[in-house]
């Protein structure tokens, strides 16, 4: 599904922020991106996003090169991988139904196509009764589930998620992971970048340590 | 983080709601996930804003484009538009007007001779003008007549007898008229009569239409790029002002076609709005000068006016290019923001 061979990835003239990364991420797989802070975790991720272009090395995503992707088959690509910011990334000025039902507005779908479904999982992630709120009067937890359910709503094959339980309490924490856990077992390969070890031993997964740039896996 | 409940607190009835919702979110997923694979493999998916949600909150919020300034401006273009469309279309009406009447018509003039009578010559004249092919009538204007056209440079009270006042003999002819051999043979048979094709007006009435053409062109072409500029700039402090939106509109997979027609959406309406105000604008003053012009009283050189430009009041043809003028402006507005949207991405990119 996705591949990096002896990736390098360099912000401008700076020094090399992730050095010869390989690693292979297979369909319906679970793993954890940890490392400390600044070990390049957000920028792995953003390579994964394809918001990125490595600096040297390949990057394979759903078997294409992205270093010779277009920029009309980005979004496309886009499509198929959920994303969980840090910073949640909600638009304000939407509701939280409308941010969560967002990615399949843009997929051209209808209100009437998608109601049920982007009800329903907000019901599921505890927001059934903040959908028609505004994110600048939801807590740090209940945007972190709203970005996490935007994320899922189109069901992507892989979900990236940057620090997902960075602004919640231990219990959400779990059933947030248990979420991720569900998510893998219906198909979808999960990435979760974070460095919060409680999490970790919570599900046992496969880990891709970042240390100075460099990763070393533990299966 | 005390957002959510602890297992403890939450009740019976919460908890049994959620149990319901996770049973039901299995099924969401599926269903999700194959309406999703569905609209990804649609062709052009996502690049139809258009299909976007009635009811639901526009994505780039309306406040964040230039509105009012943008408005104003837009309809101070869009008026300054319909006025010279309207000024070259009454001009390109009358400059017709004038070609065809005068085309239709040659006239013969007599100047007062000493060899013979200047009224044996005038019904020699019109016997020659009406024997001619091609002529449908000559008629001759009286001594009276010609002096009442001399009454606006000389008065009402001057001594015709003083004046050598030539006589003139209006002929109404078809297209396939010889007017050379009229001219000949007025020549020959009419002492001091020759004959005016008005050809010289033609000629300057057709520069003068083209050059004023010409003029409201280039004066339209100027105020649409000035148009069009400012909505370069209104869309890319629009772009700078909804960062964060487009950002998300792009994790979450939209193409720029998507972006662009968001943003193209709200510049469309105020551009319609805007032209709409100004051509209405436009429209109002054409209507005011027609009624102003049709109280006035007739006084001569009102009547002159008149009968050389027919009036000032617009006809059909200026008022349908003004509404075209509007719709014009609108769709540049649109177009220059989607294109201005796109480049922006790609130069961002």
């Amino acid at each position: 599904m996705i591949r990096f061979e002896n990736v390098g990835l360099r912000y401008g003239l700076g020094p090399e922020v992730l050095r010869d990364v390989s690693f292979r991420i297979a369909p319906g797989s679970f793993q954890y991106v940890t490392g400390p802070s600044g070990a390049g975790k957000t920028s792995l991720l953003r390579l994964l996003f394809l918001s990125l272009r490595p600096t040297r090395g390949l990057v394979h995503i759903f078997d294409q090169d992205a270093a010779t992707l277009t920029r009309d088959s980005v979004p496309l690509l886009r499509r198929r991988i959920g994303i969980v910011f840090q910073d949640f990334r909600l638009l304000d000025h939407l509701t939280t139904f409308e941010n969560v039902a967002l990615p399949l507005r843009v997929l051209g779908a209808s209100e009437s196509e998608y109601g049920r479904d982007v009800s329903e999982l907000m019901e599921w992630v505890g927001l059934g009764d903040k959908m028609w709120v505004h994110p600048p009067v939801l807590s740090g937890g209940e945007k972190q589930r709203a970005a996490i359910a935007r994320a899922l709503i189109t069901k992507p094959e892989i979900l990236l998620a940057d620090e997902p339980t960075g602004y919640v309490d231990p219990p959400l924490a779990r059933r947030l992971l248990r979420l991720f856990i569900e998510l893998n077992r219906l198909g979808t390969s999960v990435v979760i970048a974070t460095h919060d070890l409680g999490l970790m031993d919570q599900h046992d997964a496969r880990r891709l340590v970042l240390n100075h740039g460099r990763v070393d896996i533990y299966e | 983080m005390s957002d959510t409940p602890t297992p403890d607190q939450t009740t019976p009835r919460r908890r049994k709601r959620r149990v319901r919702a996770a049973h039901g979110v299995r099924s969401h997923l599926s269903r999700a996930a194959d309406a999703a694979r569905q609209l990804r493999r649609r062709p052009g998916s996502g690049a139809d804003p258009h299909s976007a949600v009635h009811g639901s909150n526009p994505i780039v919020p309306p406040q964040s484009v230039a509105r009012r300034a943008l408005l104003a401006l837009v309809a101070i273009m869009s008026f300054l538009a319909c006025l010279t469309v309207a000024a070259v279309t009454l001009v390109g009406e009358r400059a017709d007007n004038w070609q065809r009447q005068i085309a239709d018509e040659v006239t013969i003039q007599i100047r007062p001779s000493d060899t013979s009578p200047i009224d044996e010559a005038v019904a020699r004249a019109v016997d020659i003008a009406v024997q001619t092919p091609g002529v449908r009538s000559a008629t001759a204007l009286s001594a009276d007549d010609a002096a009442r056209l001399l009454e606006p440079w000389l008065g009402s009270d001057f001594d015709r007898s003083e004046l050598p006042i030539p006589r003139l003999i209006a002929v109404s002819v078809t297209a396939g008229v010889d007017l050379d051999a009229l001219a000949q043979r007025l020549r020959e048979e009419v002492p001091g009569a020759s004959l005016d094709d008005h050809g010289l007006w033609l000629e300057r009435l057709s520069s003068m239409a083209r050059v004023t053409t010409l003029g409201g062109v280039f004066i339209l072409a100027l105020v649409l790029a000035a148009t069009a500029l400012c909505v370069v700039f209104a869309t890319r402090s629009a772009m700078a002002g909804n960062r964060d939106v487009i950002e998300v509109l792009h994790f979450v997979g939209a193409e720029d076609s998507y972006v662009a027609g968001e943003f193209q959406r709200h510049f469309l309406i105020l551009g319609l709005k805007g032209a709409g105000i100004g051509g209405l604008a436009a429209m109002g003053l054409f209507a005011l000068i027609g009624i102003f012009g049709r109280l006035q009283g007739p006084t001569p050189e009102e009547a002159q006016l008149r009968s050389l430009i027919g009036g000032v009041t617009i006809g059909l043809p200026g008022y349908v290019g003004t509404v075209l003028t509007i719709v014009l402006i609108a769709v540049i507005i649109a177009a220059t923001a989607r294109l201005t949207v796109r480049r922006t991405l790609r130069e961002l990119d």
